[in-house]
């Protein structure tokens, strides 16, 4: 069905692209929610780690929220609004890869003895590894290379402790609902995102904070 | 006393399960007394809210209880 030959010539191109469906408040919203694009996309890159089903996904959360533009009060921010919409997305992305018959649950997690040299033998912080004071988080947040530190460090955990991680701290799922969208116990769930929490901090503070003024 | 390594795997689970009153009691104890310790429990927080900016961007997160 050739749907621009039949759009109402009130419409905006914007509005008409998508979907004949469009409420009329879509306008309002639709070039704000184009700013948006690039910030999305690579949220849903790190969460997804597949270029393509990354931009389907923004994709979806974008015609998503034009079709629900009429529904979008003021009651929340309209950023804040598109990002759960696509985090809902994600998390079905999610769901459906590990229903798919060839999922298998890959083998590649952090090995716990890899934080052995922090800890003396009695199990206390070496002197060098003892952590250090990261300072305001604000502040921190402000800086745009922090971010560029902190993606490189998160795609450096192994896919499958990042997707517990992910879905734990990015998707908000609880851990129960993680143990059961994965088939874990949830003593194996909780290990995973401790080692993940471990291996994330190391990260940071060797690429970030060594060498900051932070460190004391 | 509880070890620093047995500290930060609590430190990480009182993220994602309630402790039960004696793990509780016991890790309040250690990161009194351990710098260290405490200094993690506040990069756990930062962790937290650094992913919570990705979701909701310029939000507010309620620190870590």
């Amino acid at each position: 069905m050739n749907m621009s030959a039949h759009s109402d010539a009130s419409q905006s191109p914007s509005a008409s692209a998508g979907s004949r469906s469009l409420p009329p408040q879509a306008d309002n919203i639709a070039a704000e929610l184009s700013g948006f694009r690039r910030e999305m996309l690579r949220f849903a890159v790190l969460q997804l780690r597949d270029q393509a089903s990354a931009e389907d996904a923004v994709q979806e959360a974008m015609l998503a929220a034009l079709q629900g533009a009429d529904r979008f009060g003021e009651r929340a921010r309209l950023k804040t609004w598109v990002f759960s919409i696509l985090r809902n997305k994600i998390v079905d992305i999610i769901r459906r890869r590990v229903r798919e018959p060839s999922y298998e649950e890959p083998l590649d997690e952090i090995d716990e003895t890899d934080f052995d040299p922090l800890f003396q033998s009695n199990g206390h912080w070496q002197r060098d590894a003892r952590p250090a004071d990261w300072g305001d988080p604000e502040k921190t947040f402000e800086n745009r290379s922090f971010w560029e530190i902190f993606d490189a460090c998160l795609n450096r955990l192994p896919s499958s402790t990042a997707r517990v991680f992910m879905m734990r701290e990015m998707l908000g799922l609880e851990t129960d609902e993680i143990c059961e969208e994965l088939s874990m116990s949830s003593n194996n769930c909780w290990v995973v995102l401790h080692r993940a929490r471990m291996s994330l901090r190391v990260c940071l503070d060797q690429r970030w904070f060594a060498g900051s003024e932070q460190r004391k | 006393m509880m070890t620093c390594k047995q500290a930060v795997r609590l430190m990480s689970e009182e993220m994602d399960r309630d402790l039960a009153t004696g793990e509780r009691f016991s890790l309040r104890l250690h990161t009194l007394i351990c710098l260290g310790c405490h200094r993690y429990r506040q990069q756990m927080s930062f962790l937290r809210q650094a992913c919570r900016q990705q979701v909701a961007p310029g939000d507010t997160v309620p620190p870590l209880g």
